[in-house]
């Protein structure tokens, strides 16, 4: 297992973090370190428990063993709102979107902790709810501009074509405000252009909000182009963790991955 | 969104001459003999409008049902005849007495609905809905025991303060303060838990908190709902507030169209002023919504109106627009 | 109060005889619900079809100069015909819509039903004919109507019967396939449509045959007999472990018992009670006491 070099204290720290479906152990000993403005991937075949750990991470589930540590403070057992409160934020595999909503209100809803108007002043429409409204809806369409979704706010999420609507996933995902981005997948069905299109929005997230980003992928070009280091997953367990060149060169790797996908390491 | 006054004061004005209209009709005794009938059919209409639009906030906003929203109703009712009953004869003039007898009706049904709501919505569908009916019951059951609400039998000369300006007033009040709540974070927050809620907390949105408020604030309006049907009746009993009276209100929500207000008015003051405009057929009343319900469920389970709403700018924008059309032709020949 | 002992022992036969009423009514729900995993609000209601069906019946069997019980035959295809009507009219067009639907419409047939025998036969409560001549056994003060008995038997075997069949054919295997994946049934050759018509034709008859017991221990019957007695069944249905055959008729005899002990002692309060009761199973262990836990994939 290879640490973050020196100094910065990394933001996401986990140790021995895993859970068990009743017979079955879905993760076990999970340990990961990413420091400030880090990109890790998290790769592995499928099933290996990837989006559990990434589910574990959100508070969506419970471990059932270890514990895992945002900017020093202890996670487990919190909510999923109050992980995000915190600072993890995350997309998800399968897209879920809030379809019957406007592009620019999936965005808005992201923001309603800054929101500093309570219900006397809603139901009164004072000038101070009208300037809160303002205020989100000047940075949800600033959002919408980094992930290349300008003009769109009005139309409805779910008649976004596939690759927009991952898009706006992240863009929602940002609204958070968080310190460390979960991607699920995020290339996941996209054609080469789109998929160029996604590394430029990544690489420019992380230089202009300074966020450390966790990333599963399948798409290997990618991960291998982007990701300052990988952790690799098979059956739950880690069987590898170091830079692009040495996972692609673990024997290990390669067998989990043998004849399972096209897009070989 | 820009701070845009027009359709504001459009709306007042709007609202302003409806009452003005109901108010000439029933002032120059136009239905002659059955004027004091008409206006208490309208009466009823605008209680039965608060109760279904508040109704409609858990349904259409939070996506949710409530089989027991008469157990709101009822406590509102309940509690706003005993506090009037109380502060009658101190010299409180009436439309005072009205209004601290249907906030306490509010507030009391408020806190119940934070009381219910807190351990009810962590169950979602069929068993949030029973669970429901089985609150609303033990309400019914406990108005049933207690002295004060007659002990099971009808609780009677409570003061007849809902006059129908009174009600009108009131439950314009009523639909805009809902409204202003959906058309603020707080609709929209809640709109995105019942699209997806492990979405919703996965954007920093605190599920629960947002659950129990809006449940909360709709089991208030049923509350004051239930002052206006308590200060018009004069009299009531628990049954009334039975699973048969939640079921209707459901369906009117359901029918109108869950989610819109304007669906939610409309089917509120339509199938309200049904049973007694088809007094003769009155046993057929609840077989005929069943069969629409059903009806609706097939066809159209969006219910006839969606998530339409009416919006009186938007009629005036059209207006105008027509006749400029028609003066354009005009020129054009 | 005191309790005496004969205070007691009365309680228990009063709860075991509602207890089995409503545990048959239950299993009836349950087994719906175990296969389409839906309320049927409608269920109660047709219990009361079935009532007013013997209300029918019963005269016509005696004149026949045949025993009265025989009547429930009638009933039993007269409500089976009326679930399937209903599953094919309402339910399955609205399956597909989402489970929002489906409770609104089985509310809505719960309604029809309820409010069409109110138009049929009036609002007047009926009285069923007496349906079986079992004697009273008395001793220590207490009463033992037989006929209790025979609801405790009829219970227990109707369970039996079902529980196998579930088990052990291949119909009630298929049945068994459709909640747990209905796509998957389908590629096996299971025609769903058909399994959930025969399902609902099974639930309907065994109303049938818990209105006969219904009827034989309180005769009166009113057409809004049917939702209270329903959702009560379906609390009891809960209690054991929805979907679970055995389940309910746990459920049912622990709700009669406790319904019967508390209206002993504080009988303004005894429907609180039950209520309560669900509230708590659904918060604390909703799969019931012989349900088992599932989770939601993320």
């Amino acid at each position: 297992m290879t640490t973050a070099n020196n100094a910065p204290a990394p933001v996401l720290t986990a140790k021995n973090l895993g859970i068990q479906f009743g017979g079955l152990k879905a993760v076990s000993d999970f340990n990961i370190e990413i420091g400030p403005s880090e990109l890790l991937g998290l790769i592995g075949p499928n099933g290996a428990g990837k989006t559990t750990v990434f589910n574990m991470l959100t508070g969506v589930y419970r471990p059932t063993e270890g514990s895992f540590y945002l900017n020093g403070e202890r996670m487990n057992g919190k909510k999923t709102h109050q992980i995000v409160d915190a600072g993890i934020a995350r997309t998800f595999q399968n897209i879920r979107l809030f379809k019957k909503m406007s592009v620019l209100d999936n965005v808005k809803v992201a923001m309603s902790r800054e929101l500093k108007y309570g219900l006397p002043q809603a139901i009164f429409r004072t000038p101070g709810y009208w300037r809160e409204e303002a205020k989100i809806t000047a940075r949800a369409e600033e959002l919408l501009d980094i992930v290349h979704l300008t003009g769109k706010g009005e139309m409805n999420a779910d008649n976004l074509p596939y690759g927009q609507q991952r898009r706006l996933e992240i863009a929602r995902a940002l609204a958070t405000d968080m310190k460390l981005l979960l991607l699920d997948e995020p290339a996941a069905g996209m054609n080469p252009t789109e998929t160029e299109e996604l590394l430029d929005i990544i690489h420019f997230i992380r230089s202009e909000f300074k966020i450390s980003v966790l990333l599963i992928e399948h798409d290997m070009s990618l991960v291998m182009k982007i990701c300052e280091r990988i952790q690799v997953l098979d059956f739950g367990t880690t069987i590898a963790s170091g830079t692009p060149a040495e996972v692609a060169n673990n024997p290990k790797v390669i067998e989990a991955y043998l004849g399972k996908d096209d897009e070989e390491v | 969104m820009r701070k845009n006054i027009v359709p504001y004061i459009t709306n007042l004005i709007g609202v302003l001459l409806i009452f003005a209209v109901f108010s000439l009709l029933f002032g120059l005794k136009v239905f002659g003999k059955s004027t004091l009938y008409f206006e208490g059919i309208c009466t009823t209409a605008c209680y039965t409008i608060v109760m279904v639009t508040s109704l409609n906030l858990i349904v259409g906003c939070m996506g949710e049902f409530s089989l027991g929203h008469a157990g709101f109703v009822s406590v509102g009712a309940y509690t706003s005849a005993i506090v009037s009953n109380s502060l009658s004869g101190k010299g409180i003039p009436d439309f005072g007495l009205f209004l601290i007898a249907i906030l306490a009706g509010g507030i009391a049904a408020g806190i119940m609905g934070i009381l219910v709501g807190v351990p009810a919505l962590r169950l979602r569908g069929d068993y949030l809905a029973i669970v429901t009916v089985a609150f609303a019951e033990i309400i019914r059951v406990c108005f049933c025991n207690f002295p004060i609400t007659g002990g099971g039998k009808t609780m009677s000369g409570i003061l007849k303060l809902s006059s129908f300006s009174r009600s009108f007033w009131v439950m314009v009040v009523c639909v805009t303060v809902m409204y202003m709540f959906v058309r603020s974070r707080y609709g929209r927050t809640v709109k995105a838990i019942r699209e997806d809620y492990i979405a919703a907390a996965a954007s920093n949105i605190n599920v629960t908190y947002y659950k129990v408020l809006t449940f909360t604030v709709a089991a208030f309006f049923a509350g004051i709902g239930g002052a206006m049907y308590a200060h018009y009746m004069t009299a009531m009993i628990p049954t009334n507030f039975n699973f048969m009276y939640s079921a209707e209100l459901l369906s009117e929500v359901i029918i109108g169209g869950a989610g819109s207000l304007t669906g939610a008015i409309l089917g509120a003051s339509f199938l309200s002023s049904l049973p007694e405009v088809m007094r003769q057929f009155s046993q057929y009343r609840m077989l005929a919504y069943s069969v629409v319900l059903v009806l609706v469920m097939i066809f159209r389970p969006v219910g006839i109106f969606d998530t339409w709403e009416f919006s009186l700018t938007r009629l005036i924008r059209k207006c105008a627009g027509w006749f400029g059309a028609a003066g354009k032709t005009k020129e054009g020949k | 109060m005191a309790m005496t002992f004969s205070l007691f022992i009365q309680g228990l036969i009063n709860g075991l005889n509602q207890g089995a009423i409503y545990a048959l009514i239950a299993l009836g729900y349950t087994m719906v619900y175990g296969i389409i995993r839906m309320i049927n609000f409608a269920h109660g209601d047709f219990i009361m079809i079935g009532s007013y069906t013997l209300f029918y019946t019963i005269p016509l069997m005696v004149r026949a100069g045949m025993p009265a019980w025989l009547a429930v035959f009638i009933a039993v295809i007269v409500c089976a015909v009326v679930g399937v009507l209903v599953e094919i009219i309402a339910y399955r067009p609205v399956r597909k819509a989402g489970p929002m639907s489906a409770l609104i419409t089985a509310l809505a047939m719960s309604l029809f039903l309820e409010n069409l025998a109110m138009v049929l036969f009036g609002a007047k409560p009926h009285n069923v004919p007496a349906l079986f001549t079992l004697p009273t056994v008395k001793f220590f003060g207490v009463s033992l109507p037989l006929n209790v008995l025979l609801t405790i038997l009829i219970g227990l075997l109707m369970m039996i019967f079902l529980q196998i069949f579930v088990k052990k054919t291949r119909l009630g295997k298929a049945m068994r396939a459709v909640p747990q994946d209905r796509d998957a049934a389908v590629l096996y050759g299971v025609n769903v449509n058909f399994i959930i018509t025969v399902t609902f034709a099974i639930g309907s008859a065994l109303a049938a045959v818990a209105a006969l017991m219904y009827c034989s221990t309180y005769p009166r019957v009113t057409n809004d007999m049917g939702s209270m007695m329903g959702i009560k069944a379906f609390i009891a249905a809960v209690l054991g472990g929805i979907g679970v055959i055995p389940g309910a008729m746990l459920g049912g005899i622990l709700i009669g018992l406790i319904e019967i002990f508390v209206k002993l002692f504080a009988p303004g309060w005894y429907e609180a009670v039950t209520y309560g009761l669900l509230i708590v199973i659904l918060l604390v262990k909703p799969s019931g006491i012989l349900g088992k836990n599932a989770g939601e994939k993320v």
